[in-house]
């Protein structure tokens, strides 16, 4: 993948702490360059999950929240009622997302609370060491699937944007990947959109970001794409799920 | 008084952990009393990894190896972490295809062994660990060769078995030397 | 005799709750004890018993309530931040009085706080995390062999009493190996849990409730008064320690417990080239604590005692209650994960002694 990155302000110029290849990195990029085109990391507070992006206080220059596992959502909620003219976003893994927050993005998305949640969907828990996520697909091997996914034993995978748009106060949900250029740059427009509709106070927006792990994915970076490319996008398919600045969205 | 309080230390992805392990297994097989604690945490994702390992006839207190009879390490930055924790007399191996300089300390016996190079000769660079380990039960004599091989049997991937023991005579040759 | 092997604390937690009878085991990941789940996926669907992931640890131990309100040996597993999770769950199956198992392989905090060994999380487990008159028995190993004897106790312990019981290591306990050995027991005479365990009636006249609520404050406190005779009943049966080096006439006792108790073996061996007479009482329940060693040393105690923890001082209180005011109390810790090496300990006995001889 050829990306030319130009320095962005929204982030620090500082090394990050992630696995060579992973697409965190990017996801994080792609958030930083929104903010500064939309000329808002003056007035931006971001919420760091416990995952993989735990340091994400470290590497975003807007200020940051460091949330418990699961609670960015409702932390969220809490900055931006007592600054309710600030850009509030989340930042959130799989199993800080679908497992442990699950009651809290599901409100913070029924109240219609007019913040930006970016999720990173990586079929795994990548800062534990790889044991099963939510959103593991049927048949995957991880720590805690060691057999394989059974969804008899131990459920379906979440499809959560589709779930999140089922309510009224989500106004604007995408899923996006950063597989390829042309994915990245989708992702990127994904993303700018939804902080637009958060500043335009429409509501809440939501964009999942299909990411590798190939630490524990157990691949190589290049055959972690190929990977999400065969396995990922055809259980999580992209595109937009609700937007409600479009009439007619299937 | 059979005793030795060992640091393992090296980048992941060498087999650190995996050398402590064979030794302690060893060491299980004459009857001695062991133990093996490794690093862990994100630091262990292609970073830094070690390990303590102790072996001793006499009971073993903590499991925490502050001041080392012997420590092994496979990069640069584990020889300037680990290098002051050697006690008095004690030992200090190197990789010295991975390590560029020499030690300090002058009050320690140091070995050093181009183990990446006598590894790849044996068979594959992966076993470097091998070769150190060969050499440092050579040196200290803690647990008997047959009782490591008897571990790496017992508990070693079966088709590495004669590359393995063959890196293990190659580091114990420069123990000798 | 059963044959030793070489096993990692968490497998190993894993394996003696299997050979525990536990027949379900609920847990969420987190380091440092991870390895138990992971463990237990592989083990037990292989022998017809139930693993499964919760979606979060508040889920996972109310999977323990229902599991053993039906009656079944059920276990869960966690460190500090998801231990703070389960103690309104705990706090229920105290209420309920149900039996179960619960392991803290503790790191440091507060808040998110670190990955490394701690034992900082001595006050919630032994003075009720949760809310309400309940006490949890909290056992504390202090190597990998005796973390599997207590587990197999815990299980026994929980049973008789119809109680939740914790087993609290800290982080290294979990990632370090040791040979351990897998006893024969004998089979204990437990009470049975058929005229309590909600199991569906099955011909059974009446219908048995897992509850903890007493809307009458006559009631509630009636069932208060009955656990409080139970806490009474474990203190007067359950305590254990270890006491090492402690005849004779002493110059300082060290009080800790955990992988730390082991360091303070070492201090002890070192202090005694020097002259100095260390002795060490090593709490094996945390509570109930183990008062009566103290009145054993007490008077023959120079300078009196030293506790020696991973933590801020948490155990101070309970050693001051215990030798209640007739030697000093002093305390030496680390906290955040940092591990106190020996000669730290040994210059603090030092200086409590009058400076080196
Ligand atoms: C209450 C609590 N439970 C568990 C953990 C341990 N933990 C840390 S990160 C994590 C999962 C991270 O996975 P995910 O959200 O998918 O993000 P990724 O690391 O894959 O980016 C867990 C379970 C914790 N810190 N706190
Ligand atoms: S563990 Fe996976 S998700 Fe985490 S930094 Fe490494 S590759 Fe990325």
């Amino acid at each position: 993948m050829a990306v030319v990155f130009e320095p962005t302000k929204g982030l620090l110029d500082v090394p990050t702490h992630y696995c060579p290849g992973c697409t965190h990195g990017i996801i994080h990029r792609l958030v930083a360059e929104s903010l500064e085109e939309l000329g808002v990391i003056d007035k931006t507070i971001g919420v760091a999950p416990v995952g993989c992006s735990v340091l994400a206080y470290n590497y975003f220059a807007c200020d940051m929240h460091e949330a418990a596992h699961g609670r960015a959502p409702a932390v969220a909620t809490g900055i931006k009622r007592s600054l309710p003219d600030s850009v509030v976003f989340t930042y959130q893994g799989d199993g800080d997302l679908a497992a442990i927050g699950t009651a809290e993005i599901v409100h913070a998305a029924a109240r219609g609370e007019k913040i930006t949640t970016i999720f990173v969907n990586n079929c795994i828990y990548g800062m534990t060491g790889g044991q099963m996520a939510p959103t593991t697909l049927p048949g995957q091997v991880t720590e805690t699937s060691p057999y394989g996914r059974d969804v008899k034993l131990q459920g379906h995978p979440i499809r959560v944007s589709e779930m999140l748009s089922t309510l009224d106060g989500a106004v604007y949900v995408e899923r996006v990947s950063v597989d390829s250029v042309a994915n990245v740059l989708k992702a990127k427009k994904a993303i700018k959109k939804a902080f637009e509709l958060q500043i335009e106070g429409k509501g809440f927006t939501f964009v999942e970001v299909l990411s590798i792990c190939p630490t524990n994915w157990g691949l190589s970076p290049r055959e972690s794409i190929k990977w999400l490319q065969d396995n990922m996008i055809p259980y999580y398919p992209l595109g937009v799920k609700k937007d409600i600045t479009q009439q007619e969205v299937k | 008084m059979a005793h030795q309080d060992i640091i393992f230390a090296g980048f992941g992805g060498q087999g650190i952990l995996s050398m402590g392990k064979f030794l302690a297994y060893a060491g299980m097989e004459e009857n001695l009393n062991v133990s093996w604690l490794p690093s862990y945490g994100p630091e262990m994702r292609g970073g830094t990894a070690n390990c303590s390992v102790i072996v001793s006839d006499d009971n073993i207190g903590s499991p925490i190896v502050y001041d080392a009879t012997t420590v092994v390490v496979m990069n640069r930055p584990s020889l300037d972490k680990f290098e002051h924790s050697v006690v008095k007399g004690g030992l200090l191996i190197i990789d010295s295809d991975l390590v560029n300089r020499e030690a300090e300390r002058t009050d320690i016996d140091v070995i050093k062994i181009p183990a990446q190079k006598v590894a790849e000769e044996v068979g594959s660079k992966k076993i470097a660990n091998m070769v150190l380990l060969g050499a440092l039960v050579e040196k200290t004599k803690i647990v008997k060769m047959e009782s490591l091989l008897k571990a790496l049997k017992e508990h070693g991937k079966e088709q590495f078995y004669e590359m393995n023991k063959k890196a293990l005579e190659k580091g114990a040759e420069y123990a000798r030397k | 005799m059963a044959e030793k092997v070489l096993m990692k604390g968490n497998e190993a937690i894993g394996e003696a709750a299997i050979q525990a009878g536990c027949q379900c085991f609920f847990g969420y990941p987190i380091t440092p004890q991870t390895e138990v789940a992971a463990y237990m996926s592989r083990r037990m669907p292989k022998i017809g018993r139930v693993f499964l992931q919760a979606e979060s640890e508040v889920a996972a131990i109310n999977m323990v309530y229902g599991a053993a309100g039906s009656g079944v040996r059920v276990m869960t597993s966690s460190s500090s931040p998801g231990v703070s999770l389960k103690q309104e769950g705990i706090s229920y199956i105290a209420g309920a009085e149900l039996p179960c198992v619960i392991i803290n392989i503790v790191r440091g905090g507060p808040g998110l706080g670190g990955i490394q060994p701690a034992q900082s999380d001595y006050f919630q487990a032994t003075k009720g995390g949760g809310h309400g008159d309940y006490r949890l028995v909290v056992y504390a190993p202090s190597s990998v062999q005796e973390m599997v004897d207590l587990i197999q106790d815990a299980f026994d312990v929980a049973d008789i009493y119809r109680n939740p019981v914790m087993v609290m290591g800290d982080g290294m306990l979990g990632q370090m190996m040791e040979p351990v050995e897998f006893k024969e027991r004998e089979a204990k005479q437990l009470p049975s849990k058929a005229d309590w365990a909600a199991t569906g009636l099955h011909g059974r006249k009446e219908h048995h409730v897992i509850n903890s609520l007493f809307l009458q404050p006559e009631e509630l406190e009636k069932h208060n008064e009955k656990l409080q005779k139970k806490y009474a009943e474990i203190e007067k049966n359950e305590v254990k320690y270890e006491m090492y080096n402690c005849d004779g006439d002493l110059d300082i006792v060290l009080v800790s417990y955990g992988t730390v108790s082991r360091i303070c073996k070492n201090v002890i061996k070192m202090l005694a080239k020097e002259g100095l007479k260390v002795g060490l009482i090593r709490p094996i329940t945390l509570w109930p604590f183990p008062k009566k060693a103290f009145e054993e040393v007490v008077d023959r105690t120079k300078y009196g005692f030293l506790s020696v923890e991973l933590s801020c001082g948490q155990m101070v209180e309970d050693i001051e209650l215990s030798v209640k005011g007739r030697k000093p109390v002093n305390f030496f810790g680390r906290s955040g994960g940092m591990v106190p090496s020996p000669t730290e300990i040994a210059n603090k006995v030092k200086e409590i002694a009058g400076g080196a001889r």
